[in-house]
Protein backbone atom coordinates (compact mmCIF):
# COMPACT_ATOMS: atom_id res chain seq x y z
CA UNK A 1 0.00 0.00 0.00
CA UNK A 2 1.64 3.33 -1.09
CA UNK A 3 2.37 5.86 1.95
CA UNK A 4 0.78 9.19 1.15
CA UNK A 5 3.37 11.96 1.03
CA UNK A 6 2.15 15.47 1.37
CA UNK A 7 3.41 19.09 0.25
CA UNK A 8 3.21 21.53 2.79
CA UNK A 9 5.14 24.54 1.67
CA UNK A 10 9.22 23.75 1.75
CA UNK A 11 8.15 20.81 3.59
CA UNK A 12 7.21 16.85 2.67
CA UNK A 13 4.71 14.99 5.28
CA UNK A 14 4.51 11.19 4.19
CA UNK A 15 1.99 9.61 6.66
CA UNK A 16 2.69 5.97 7.48
CA UNK A 17 -0.58 3.50 7.51
CA UNK A 18 -0.32 0.54 10.43
CA UNK A 19 0.24 -2.37 7.92
CA UNK A 20 3.18 -1.47 6.94
CA UNK A 21 5.31 -4.05 4.47
CA UNK A 22 9.04 -4.03 3.58
CA UNK A 23 8.17 -3.36 0.09
CA UNK A 24 5.66 -0.41 0.94
CA UNK A 25 8.61 0.83 2.95
CA UNK A 26 11.01 0.55 0.37
CA UNK A 27 9.05 2.41 -1.82
CA UNK A 28 8.32 5.25 0.50
CA UNK A 29 12.38 5.68 0.29
CA UNK A 30 12.05 6.15 -3.60
CA UNK A 31 8.69 8.39 -3.48
CA UNK A 32 10.57 10.49 -0.93
CA UNK A 33 14.16 10.95 -2.99
CA UNK A 34 11.95 11.56 -6.07
CA UNK A 35 9.67 14.11 -4.34
CA UNK A 36 12.59 15.89 -2.19
CA UNK A 37 14.21 16.17 -5.50
CA UNK A 38 11.20 17.35 -7.42
CA UNK A 39 9.73 20.27 -5.42
CA UNK A 40 13.53 21.34 -3.60
CA UNK A 41 12.39 20.65 -0.30
CA UNK A 42 14.04 21.20 2.64
CA UNK A 43 12.41 18.82 5.27
CA UNK A 44 10.73 15.82 5.53
CA UNK A 45 8.82 14.57 8.08
CA UNK A 46 7.83 10.72 8.52
CA UNK A 47 4.77 10.70 10.61
CA UNK A 48 4.87 6.43 12.06
CA UNK A 49 1.66 7.44 14.65
CA UNK A 50 -0.63 4.31 13.10
CA UNK A 51 2.42 2.01 13.23
CA UNK A 52 2.07 -0.69 16.23
CA UNK A 53 5.02 -1.91 15.66
CA UNK A 54 9.12 -0.49 14.97
CA UNK A 55 11.08 -3.65 14.23
CA UNK A 56 14.78 -3.88 13.24
CA UNK A 57 14.00 -3.21 9.25
CA UNK A 58 11.82 -0.25 9.78
CA UNK A 59 14.51 1.26 11.98
CA UNK A 60 17.12 0.95 9.47
CA UNK A 61 15.26 1.94 6.54
CA UNK A 62 13.93 5.05 8.24
CA UNK A 63 17.74 5.73 9.49
CA UNK A 64 18.61 5.14 5.55
CA UNK A 65 16.25 7.50 4.60
CA UNK A 66 17.00 10.21 6.86
CA UNK A 67 20.78 9.85 5.19
CA UNK A 68 20.25 9.81 1.84
CA UNK A 69 17.92 12.94 2.13
CA UNK A 70 20.05 14.63 3.64
CA UNK A 71 22.88 14.36 0.98
CA UNK A 72 19.96 16.27 -0.64
CA UNK A 73 20.16 18.98 2.12
CA UNK A 74 17.24 18.58 3.36
CA UNK A 75 17.15 17.21 6.88
CA UNK A 76 14.19 14.14 8.29
CA UNK A 77 12.52 14.20 11.30
CA UNK A 78 10.12 11.31 12.82
CA UNK A 79 7.19 12.28 14.40
CA UNK A 80 4.49 10.16 16.32
CA UNK A 81 6.52 7.25 18.00
CA UNK A 82 4.12 5.65 20.30
CA UNK A 83 5.18 4.97 23.62
CA UNK A 84 5.01 1.23 23.90
CA UNK A 85 6.60 1.17 20.21
CA UNK A 86 9.24 3.26 22.31
CA UNK A 87 9.78 1.55 24.91
CA UNK A 88 9.38 -1.90 22.78
CA UNK A 89 12.42 -0.37 20.71
CA UNK A 90 14.84 0.30 23.08
CA UNK A 91 14.47 -3.29 24.82
CA UNK A 92 15.32 -4.74 21.32
CA UNK A 93 18.14 -1.97 21.10
CA UNK A 94 16.97 0.07 18.43
CA UNK A 95 18.11 4.10 19.30
CA UNK A 96 17.85 5.47 16.09
CA UNK A 97 20.79 7.48 16.79
CA UNK A 98 21.14 10.31 14.49
CA UNK A 99 17.85 10.44 13.68
CA UNK A 100 15.79 13.76 14.72
CA UNK A 101 12.51 12.46 16.58
CA UNK A 102 9.36 14.67 17.42
CA UNK A 103 5.94 14.03 19.88
CA UNK A 104 3.51 14.60 16.69
CA UNK A 105 3.36 16.60 13.50
CA UNK A 106 2.98 20.04 15.06
CA UNK A 107 6.48 19.60 17.18
CA UNK A 108 8.17 18.12 14.03
CA UNK A 109 7.06 21.06 11.98
CA UNK A 110 8.63 23.69 14.47
CA UNK A 111 12.00 21.15 14.63
CA UNK A 112 12.22 21.46 10.55
CA UNK A 113 11.65 25.14 10.75
CA UNK A 114 14.20 25.86 13.39
CA UNK A 115 16.40 24.08 11.12
CA UNK A 116 15.92 25.88 8.10
CA UNK A 117 15.69 28.70 10.06
CA UNK A 118 19.49 28.27 11.56
CA UNK A 119 20.60 27.15 8.06
CA UNK A 120 19.72 30.10 6.31
CA UNK B 1 -12.27 -16.11 24.64
CA UNK B 2 -8.52 -18.18 24.07
CA UNK B 3 -8.18 -20.55 21.56
CA UNK B 4 -6.97 -24.34 22.49
CA UNK B 5 -5.48 -24.45 19.33
CA UNK B 6 -2.17 -23.15 17.72
CA UNK B 7 -2.25 -20.75 15.37
CA UNK B 8 0.40 -21.48 12.40
CA UNK B 9 1.37 -18.76 9.59
CA UNK B 10 3.13 -19.30 7.07
CA UNK B 11 6.15 -17.22 6.26
CA UNK B 12 7.36 -16.85 3.02
CA UNK B 13 7.78 -13.14 2.66
CA UNK B 14 8.07 -9.60 3.90
CA UNK B 15 3.84 -9.88 3.93
CA UNK B 16 3.75 -12.65 6.15
CA UNK B 17 6.14 -10.82 8.69
CA UNK B 18 3.00 -8.14 9.46
CA UNK B 19 0.59 -10.93 9.35
CA UNK B 20 2.21 -12.74 12.15
CA UNK B 21 2.54 -9.98 14.32
CA UNK B 22 -0.86 -8.74 13.91
CA UNK B 23 -2.13 -12.73 14.78
CA UNK B 24 0.48 -12.42 17.68
CA UNK B 25 -0.86 -9.33 18.91
CA UNK B 26 -4.44 -10.27 19.23
CA UNK B 27 -3.82 -13.51 20.78
CA UNK B 28 -1.67 -11.55 23.03
CA UNK B 29 -4.77 -9.50 23.95
CA UNK B 30 -7.39 -12.21 24.43
CA UNK B 31 -5.00 -13.60 27.00
CA UNK B 32 -4.95 -10.67 28.89
CA UNK B 33 -1.57 -9.01 28.32
CA UNK B 34 -1.56 -5.30 28.49
CA UNK B 35 -0.97 -3.08 25.46
CA UNK B 36 2.76 -2.59 26.31
CA UNK B 37 3.49 -6.08 26.79
CA UNK B 38 1.32 -7.14 23.48
CA UNK B 39 3.57 -4.66 21.44
CA UNK B 40 6.29 -6.18 23.09
CA UNK B 41 5.39 -9.22 21.97
CA UNK B 42 4.21 -8.33 18.39
CA UNK B 43 8.06 -6.64 18.03
CA UNK B 44 9.40 -9.93 18.63
CA UNK B 45 7.52 -11.58 16.69
CA UNK B 46 8.17 -9.51 14.06
CA UNK B 47 12.11 -10.18 14.37
CA UNK B 48 11.53 -13.81 14.75
CA UNK B 49 10.01 -13.80 11.46
CA UNK B 50 12.00 -11.24 9.61
CA UNK B 51 15.12 -13.63 10.24
CA UNK B 52 13.06 -16.33 8.83
CA UNK B 53 12.70 -14.28 5.47
CA UNK B 54 16.19 -13.27 5.76
CA UNK B 55 17.90 -16.21 6.24
CA UNK B 56 16.00 -19.17 5.24
CA UNK B 57 13.51 -17.68 3.05
CA UNK B 58 10.42 -19.94 4.13
CA UNK B 59 9.17 -21.05 7.64
CA UNK B 60 6.33 -20.99 9.70
CA UNK B 61 5.37 -19.12 13.43
CA UNK B 62 3.13 -21.25 15.79
CA UNK B 63 1.48 -19.14 18.52
CA UNK B 64 0.36 -20.44 21.17
CA UNK B 65 -1.45 -19.90 24.88
CA UNK B 66 -0.10 -21.71 27.63
CA UNK B 67 -0.99 -21.93 31.08
CA UNK B 68 1.68 -23.21 34.25
CA UNK B 69 0.86 -23.82 37.48
CA UNK B 70 -1.70 -20.90 38.26
CA UNK B 71 0.07 -18.60 35.21
CA UNK B 72 -0.91 -18.10 31.95
CA UNK B 73 0.66 -16.77 28.96
CA UNK B 74 1.59 -16.93 25.49
CA UNK B 75 4.31 -19.13 23.21
CA UNK B 76 5.88 -18.34 19.97
CA UNK B 77 7.66 -20.81 17.63
CA UNK B 78 9.75 -19.52 14.61
CA UNK B 79 10.83 -22.82 13.03
CA UNK B 80 12.63 -23.16 9.45
CA UNK B 81 14.23 -25.75 7.22
CA UNK B 82 16.63 -22.99 6.32
CA UNK B 83 20.89 -23.48 6.39
CA UNK B 84 21.34 -23.23 10.13
CA UNK B 85 23.23 -20.95 12.51
CA UNK B 86 27.06 -22.38 12.75
CA UNK B 87 27.91 -20.50 15.74
CA UNK B 88 25.06 -20.01 18.40
CA UNK B 89 26.87 -18.38 21.20
CA UNK B 90 28.18 -15.52 18.90
CA UNK B 91 24.66 -15.56 17.36
CA UNK B 92 23.03 -15.03 21.22
CA UNK B 93 25.82 -12.39 22.16
CA UNK B 94 25.07 -8.80 22.88
CA UNK B 95 27.06 -6.72 20.61
CA UNK B 96 25.46 -8.38 17.93
CA UNK B 97 22.72 -5.75 17.55
CA UNK B 98 19.95 -4.98 14.76
CA UNK B 99 20.28 -1.48 14.49
CA UNK B 100 23.65 -1.95 12.97
CA UNK B 101 22.05 -4.57 10.76
CA UNK B 102 24.30 -7.10 11.51
CA UNK B 103 23.34 -10.55 12.88
CA UNK B 104 19.86 -12.04 14.18
CA UNK B 105 18.67 -9.90 16.90
CA UNK B 106 18.75 -12.39 18.74
CA UNK B 107 19.88 -10.75 22.78
CA UNK B 108 17.39 -8.11 21.43
CA UNK B 109 14.58 -10.63 21.35
CA UNK B 110 15.79 -12.03 24.23
CA UNK B 111 15.10 -8.80 26.27
CA UNK B 112 11.63 -8.57 25.37
CA UNK B 113 10.51 -12.02 26.38
CA UNK B 114 10.45 -13.95 29.89
CA UNK B 115 12.07 -17.33 28.80
CA UNK B 116 13.98 -17.90 25.24
CA UNK B 117 15.87 -20.88 23.40
CA UNK B 118 17.08 -22.00 20.54
CA UNK B 119 18.41 -24.78 18.46
CA UNK B 120 19.96 -24.73 15.38
CA UNK B 121 21.42 -27.74 13.13
CA UNK B 122 23.55 -26.59 10.05
CA UNK B 123 21.88 -27.35 6.70
CA UNK B 124 18.78 -28.50 8.58
CA UNK B 125 17.31 -25.46 10.11
CA UNK B 126 16.71 -23.55 13.11
CA UNK B 127 13.68 -23.52 16.11
CA UNK B 128 13.34 -20.40 18.48
CA UNK B 129 10.94 -20.71 21.35
CA UNK B 130 10.35 -18.17 23.46
CA UNK B 131 7.63 -17.69 26.26
CA UNK B 132 6.23 -14.56 28.13
CA UNK B 133 3.77 -14.80 31.29
CA UNK B 134 1.42 -12.24 32.44
CA UNK B 135 2.70 -10.28 35.32
CA UNK C 1 -17.33 -38.03 23.58
CA UNK C 2 -15.68 -38.47 27.36
CA UNK C 3 -16.52 -41.87 28.57
CA UNK C 4 -15.08 -43.09 31.90
CA UNK C 5 -13.84 -46.73 30.28
CA UNK C 6 -10.10 -46.64 29.43
CA UNK C 7 -9.11 -45.59 26.21
CA UNK C 8 -6.76 -48.61 24.77
CA UNK C 9 -3.69 -47.18 23.72
CA UNK C 10 -1.97 -47.98 20.34
CA UNK C 11 -2.71 -45.56 17.63
CA UNK C 12 -5.97 -46.42 15.98
CA UNK C 13 -9.15 -47.02 18.55
CA UNK C 14 -9.99 -50.58 18.67
CA UNK C 15 -13.41 -51.36 17.20
CA UNK C 16 -14.63 -52.03 21.02
CA UNK C 17 -13.65 -48.31 21.95
CA UNK C 18 -14.85 -46.71 19.06
CA UNK C 19 -18.44 -48.01 19.47
CA UNK C 20 -18.12 -47.02 23.16
CA UNK C 21 -17.44 -43.58 22.15
CA UNK C 22 -20.35 -43.57 19.75
CA UNK C 23 -22.81 -45.35 22.73
CA UNK C 24 -21.79 -42.44 24.74
CA UNK C 25 -22.27 -39.63 22.00
CA UNK C 26 -25.75 -41.12 21.59
CA UNK C 27 -26.23 -40.94 25.48
CA UNK C 28 -25.06 -37.87 26.12
CA UNK C 29 -27.85 -36.91 23.15
CA UNK C 30 -30.48 -38.37 24.98
CA UNK C 31 -29.86 -37.06 28.01
CA UNK C 32 -29.57 -33.38 26.58
CA UNK C 33 -33.32 -33.73 24.74
CA UNK C 34 -34.43 -34.93 28.51
CA UNK C 35 -32.35 -31.62 29.70
CA UNK C 36 -34.13 -29.62 27.27
CA UNK C 37 -37.67 -30.93 27.67
CA UNK C 38 -38.02 -30.87 31.37
CA UNK C 39 -36.17 -27.28 31.26
CA UNK C 40 -39.09 -25.28 32.96
CA UNK C 41 -39.07 -27.04 35.96
CA UNK C 42 -35.09 -28.43 36.38
CA UNK C 43 -34.25 -24.79 36.08
CA UNK C 44 -37.01 -23.64 39.03
CA UNK C 45 -35.70 -26.47 40.96
CA UNK C 46 -32.19 -25.01 41.08
CA UNK C 47 -32.84 -21.44 41.20
CA UNK C 48 -35.19 -22.69 44.75
CA UNK C 49 -31.76 -24.63 45.64
CA UNK C 50 -29.55 -21.69 45.01
CA UNK C 51 -32.00 -19.92 47.11
CA UNK C 52 -31.75 -22.48 50.46
CA UNK C 53 -28.10 -22.14 49.86
CA UNK C 54 -28.15 -18.10 49.88
CA UNK C 55 -26.02 -17.72 47.16
CA UNK C 56 -25.96 -14.86 44.66
CA UNK C 57 -27.79 -12.85 47.11
CA UNK C 58 -26.33 -9.90 45.22
CA UNK C 59 -28.54 -10.33 42.90
CA UNK C 60 -32.21 -9.57 42.48
CA UNK C 61 -34.71 -12.12 41.79
CA UNK C 62 -35.31 -11.52 38.36
CA UNK C 63 -31.04 -11.08 37.58
CA UNK C 64 -31.20 -14.56 39.09
CA UNK C 65 -33.28 -15.80 37.00
CA UNK C 66 -32.44 -14.30 33.81
CA UNK C 67 -28.47 -15.75 34.44
CA UNK C 68 -29.93 -19.47 35.50
CA UNK C 69 -31.63 -19.44 32.58
CA UNK C 70 -28.46 -18.73 30.15
CA UNK C 71 -26.25 -20.71 32.43
CA UNK C 72 -28.52 -23.75 32.04
CA UNK C 73 -28.88 -23.36 28.39
CA UNK C 74 -24.97 -22.88 28.34
CA UNK C 75 -24.54 -26.07 30.40
CA UNK C 76 -26.66 -28.11 28.15
CA UNK C 77 -25.54 -26.92 25.52
CA UNK C 78 -21.97 -27.87 25.96
CA UNK C 79 -22.99 -30.79 26.87
CA UNK C 80 -24.57 -31.17 23.31
CA UNK C 81 -21.60 -30.01 21.31
CA UNK C 82 -18.95 -31.44 23.57
CA UNK C 83 -16.68 -28.37 23.09
CA UNK C 84 -16.14 -25.62 25.65
CA UNK C 85 -14.67 -22.65 23.94
CA UNK C 86 -18.57 -21.31 24.04
CA UNK C 87 -18.68 -22.21 27.39
CA UNK C 88 -15.12 -20.17 27.82
CA UNK C 89 -16.13 -17.19 26.98
CA UNK C 90 -20.30 -17.42 28.25
CA UNK C 91 -18.27 -17.83 31.74
CA UNK C 92 -15.59 -15.26 31.36
CA UNK C 93 -18.75 -12.43 29.85
CA UNK C 94 -20.80 -13.61 33.18
CA UNK C 95 -17.45 -13.16 35.46
CA UNK C 96 -17.32 -9.76 33.63
CA UNK C 97 -20.83 -8.79 34.74
CA UNK C 98 -21.37 -10.52 38.13
CA UNK C 99 -17.66 -9.62 39.82
CA UNK C 100 -18.66 -5.79 40.02
CA UNK C 101 -21.66 -7.02 42.04
CA UNK C 102 -19.40 -8.34 44.65
CA UNK C 103 -20.23 -12.33 43.67
CA UNK C 104 -17.43 -14.43 44.82
CA UNK C 105 -15.80 -17.36 43.72
CA UNK C 106 -17.47 -19.60 46.02
CA UNK C 107 -20.93 -18.63 45.16
CA UNK C 108 -20.26 -19.51 41.22
CA UNK C 109 -18.42 -22.95 42.13
CA UNK C 110 -21.66 -23.61 44.39
CA UNK C 111 -24.34 -23.11 42.05
CA UNK C 112 -22.87 -24.62 39.37
CA UNK C 113 -22.51 -27.59 41.40
CA UNK C 114 -25.78 -27.21 42.44
CA UNK C 115 -26.75 -27.48 39.05
CA UNK C 116 -24.93 -30.43 38.58
CA UNK C 117 -26.62 -32.32 41.09
CA UNK C 118 -30.19 -31.60 40.11
CA UNK C 119 -29.12 -32.57 36.71
CA UNK C 120 -28.31 -35.97 37.72
CA UNK C 121 -30.98 -36.25 40.52
CA UNK C 122 -32.85 -35.66 37.60
CA UNK C 123 -31.50 -38.56 35.46
CA UNK C 124 -31.80 -40.92 38.89
CA UNK C 125 -35.86 -39.98 38.83
CA UNK C 126 -36.00 -40.91 34.92
CA UNK C 127 -34.06 -44.27 34.92
CA UNK C 128 -34.02 -45.47 37.93
CA UNK C 129 -35.97 -48.30 36.81
CA UNK C 130 -33.34 -49.54 34.60
CA UNK C 131 -30.13 -50.04 36.77
CA UNK C 132 -27.85 -50.91 33.59
CA UNK C 133 -29.11 -47.57 31.87
CA UNK C 134 -28.35 -45.25 34.95
CA UNK C 135 -25.26 -46.28 35.07
CA UNK C 136 -24.22 -45.75 31.38
CA UNK C 137 -26.02 -42.36 31.49
CA UNK C 138 -24.18 -41.57 34.79
CA UNK C 139 -20.87 -43.07 32.96
CA UNK C 140 -21.64 -40.12 29.98
CA UNK C 141 -22.94 -37.22 32.10
CA UNK C 142 -20.24 -37.35 34.99
CA UNK C 143 -17.28 -36.32 33.14
CA UNK C 144 -18.82 -33.99 31.07
CA UNK C 145 -20.30 -31.94 34.04
CA UNK C 146 -17.68 -32.02 35.88
CA UNK C 147 -15.94 -30.53 32.79
CA UNK C 148 -18.42 -27.74 32.52
CA UNK C 149 -17.91 -27.16 36.29
CA UNK C 150 -14.15 -26.81 35.75
CA UNK C 151 -14.02 -24.42 32.88
CA UNK C 152 -16.69 -22.23 34.68
CA UNK C 153 -15.06 -22.01 37.76
CA UNK C 154 -11.64 -21.58 36.45
CA UNK C 155 -12.89 -18.91 33.62
CA UNK C 156 -14.53 -17.12 37.08
CA UNK C 157 -10.88 -17.38 38.84
CA UNK C 158 -8.97 -15.71 36.08
CA UNK C 159 -11.45 -13.24 35.47
CA UNK C 160 -10.84 -12.34 39.23
CA UNK C 161 -7.49 -12.44 38.88
CA UNK C 162 -7.37 -9.86 35.83
CA UNK C 163 -9.26 -7.36 37.65
CA UNK C 164 -7.20 -7.95 40.68
CA UNK C 165 -4.24 -7.02 38.58
CA UNK C 166 -5.79 -4.08 36.68
CA UNK C 167 -6.30 -2.83 40.85
CA UNK C 168 -2.41 -3.30 41.47
CA UNK C 169 -1.22 -1.57 38.55
CA UNK C 170 -3.68 1.55 39.13
CA UNK C 171 -2.57 1.76 43.01
CA UNK C 172 1.35 1.48 41.72
CA UNK C 173 0.55 4.28 39.24
CA UNK C 174 -0.69 6.34 42.01
CA UNK C 175 2.34 6.01 43.86
CA UNK C 176 4.78 6.94 41.63
CA UNK C 177 3.20 10.33 40.13
CA UNK C 178 4.75 11.80 36.92
CA UNK C 179 4.45 15.59 37.64
CA UNK C 180 3.57 18.70 35.43
CA UNK C 181 5.44 21.81 36.68
CA UNK C 182 5.50 24.48 33.57
CA UNK C 183 4.06 23.62 30.15
CA UNK C 184 5.93 21.38 28.32
CA UNK C 185 7.82 20.36 31.38
CA UNK C 186 8.15 17.30 33.35
CA UNK C 187 9.26 16.27 36.93
CA UNK C 188 9.40 12.15 37.65
CA UNK C 189 11.23 12.26 41.18
CA UNK C 190 11.59 8.45 42.08
CA UNK C 191 12.21 7.76 45.46
CA UNK C 192 12.76 4.51 47.53
CA UNK C 193 13.81 1.08 46.13
CA UNK C 194 13.04 0.71 42.51
CA UNK C 195 12.89 -3.38 41.12
CA UNK C 196 12.17 -3.89 37.65
CA UNK C 197 8.71 -4.35 37.65
CA UNK C 198 8.40 -0.44 39.46
CA UNK C 199 11.28 0.62 37.19
CA UNK C 200 8.95 -0.31 34.27
CA UNK C 201 6.10 1.29 35.50
CA UNK C 202 7.96 4.24 35.57
CA UNK C 203 8.68 4.10 32.50
CA UNK C 204 5.71 3.47 31.26
CA UNK C 205 3.90 6.13 32.92
CA UNK C 206 6.52 8.53 32.15
CA UNK C 207 6.29 8.02 28.26
CA UNK C 208 2.49 8.26 28.55
CA UNK C 209 2.88 11.35 30.25
CA UNK C 210 4.94 13.07 27.80
CA UNK C 211 2.32 11.90 25.41
CA UNK C 212 -0.36 13.49 27.15
CA UNK C 213 1.53 16.42 28.30
CA UNK C 214 3.21 17.02 24.95
CA UNK C 215 6.60 17.39 27.14
CA UNK C 216 9.70 18.72 25.42
CA UNK C 217 11.43 18.29 28.60
CA UNK C 218 11.63 15.35 31.68
CA UNK C 219 13.42 16.23 34.66
CA UNK C 220 13.94 12.70 36.03
CA UNK C 221 15.46 13.26 40.08
CA UNK C 222 17.24 10.05 41.85
CA UNK C 223 18.39 11.86 44.80
CA UNK C 224 16.06 9.70 46.72
CA UNK C 225 16.82 6.47 44.99
CA UNK C 226 17.78 3.66 47.47
CA UNK C 227 20.19 1.74 45.75
CA UNK C 228 21.17 2.05 42.15
CA UNK C 229 22.26 -1.88 40.46
CA UNK C 230 23.11 -1.89 36.91
CA UNK C 231 19.79 -3.32 36.37
CA UNK C 232 18.06 -0.50 37.74
CA UNK C 233 21.23 2.08 35.76
CA UNK C 234 20.03 -0.48 32.39
CA UNK C 235 16.38 1.11 33.08
CA UNK C 236 17.32 4.59 33.64
CA UNK C 237 19.06 4.79 30.47
CA UNK C 238 16.27 2.88 28.17
CA UNK C 239 14.13 5.20 30.09
CA UNK C 240 15.89 8.44 28.60
CA UNK C 241 16.65 6.58 24.79
CA UNK C 242 12.58 6.10 24.97
CA UNK C 243 11.81 9.52 26.16
CA UNK C 244 13.80 10.83 23.15
CA UNK C 245 12.04 8.82 20.66
CA UNK C 246 8.80 10.82 21.82
CA UNK C 247 11.14 13.83 21.21
CA UNK C 248 11.77 14.56 24.84
CA UNK C 249 15.09 15.79 26.34
CA UNK C 250 16.08 14.39 29.65
CA UNK C 251 17.82 16.16 32.38
CA UNK C 252 18.76 13.36 34.97
CA UNK C 253 19.37 14.95 38.35
CA UNK C 254 20.40 13.95 42.10
CA UNK C 255 22.87 11.52 40.40
CA UNK C 256 25.93 10.61 43.09
CA UNK C 257 29.51 9.95 42.42
CA UNK C 258 28.62 6.60 43.42
CA UNK C 259 25.72 5.70 41.23
CA UNK C 260 27.91 8.11 38.38
CA UNK C 261 30.52 5.24 38.50
CA UNK C 262 27.46 2.66 38.25
CA UNK C 263 26.47 4.10 34.88
CA UNK C 264 29.96 4.33 33.64
CA UNK C 265 30.39 0.71 34.34
CA UNK C 266 27.84 -0.64 32.49
CA UNK C 267 29.08 0.87 29.29
CA UNK C 268 26.86 4.23 29.37
CA UNK C 269 29.23 7.34 28.13
CA UNK C 270 27.66 9.85 30.71
CA UNK C 271 28.62 12.57 28.46
CA UNK C 272 25.71 11.96 26.58
CA UNK C 273 23.17 11.78 29.12
CA UNK C 274 22.24 14.99 30.84
CA UNK C 275 22.74 15.36 34.20
CA UNK C 276 22.94 18.12 36.25
CA UNK C 277 23.31 17.75 40.33
CA UNK C 278 20.40 18.81 41.97
CA UNK C 279 16.95 19.11 40.91
CA UNK C 280 16.34 22.65 41.35
CA UNK C 281 19.65 23.26 38.95
CA UNK C 282 18.17 20.82 36.47
CA UNK C 283 14.65 22.54 36.78
CA UNK C 284 16.10 25.65 36.15
CA UNK C 285 18.49 23.90 32.92
CA UNK C 286 15.19 22.86 31.98
CA UNK C 287 13.14 26.00 32.19
CA UNK C 288 16.31 27.63 29.67
CA UNK C 289 15.65 24.91 27.45
CA UNK C 290 12.26 25.76 27.19
CA UNK C 291 13.19 29.49 26.41
CA UNK C 292 11.68 30.66 29.93
CA UNK C 293 13.74 33.29 31.61
CA UNK C 294 13.38 33.61 35.38
CA UNK C 295 13.40 37.29 35.77
CA UNK C 296 13.73 38.29 39.81
CA UNK C 297 10.06 40.40 40.66
CA UNK C 298 12.41 43.69 40.66
CA UNK C 299 12.97 43.81 37.49
CA UNK C 300 9.98 42.79 36.19
CA UNK C 301 7.94 45.60 37.80
CA UNK C 302 10.39 48.55 36.57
Amino acid sequence: MEVPILKQGRFLIATIQAALSDADLLQLRRALIDKVIQFRSRGVIIDVTALDVMDSFATRTLRDITNVIRLRGADTVIVGIQPEVAFAMVQLGLTMEGVATALDLEEGLAHLQQRAASNT
Amino acid sequence: MVVAHDIHVAIRSDVDIVLARQQGRNLAADIGFTAIDATLIATAISELARNIVAYAQRGEVILRSIESANKRGIMIIARDGGPGIRNINDALRDGYSTSGGLGLGLPGVKRLVDEFSIESQLRQGTTVSVKKWLR
Amino acid sequence: MPSSKPMPTGKRLSSLAQQTVKQSTALLQELVAHLRQNRTQLREEWANRINEAQLLTAMTTEELFAEATSVYDNYVEALATGTFEALQSYARNLSERIIPRGVETHEVVGIVLLLRDVLARSLFAKYQGDFNMLNRILDAYEPAANRIANTVAVGFVQERERVIRQQQEAIRELSTPVLQVRERLLILPIIGVIDPQRARQLTEQLLRGIRTNRAKVVVIDITGVAAMDATVANHLVQTVEASRLLGATVIVTGLSPEIAQTIVTIGVDLGKMNTVGDLQGGIEQAERLLGYKVIPVADAAS
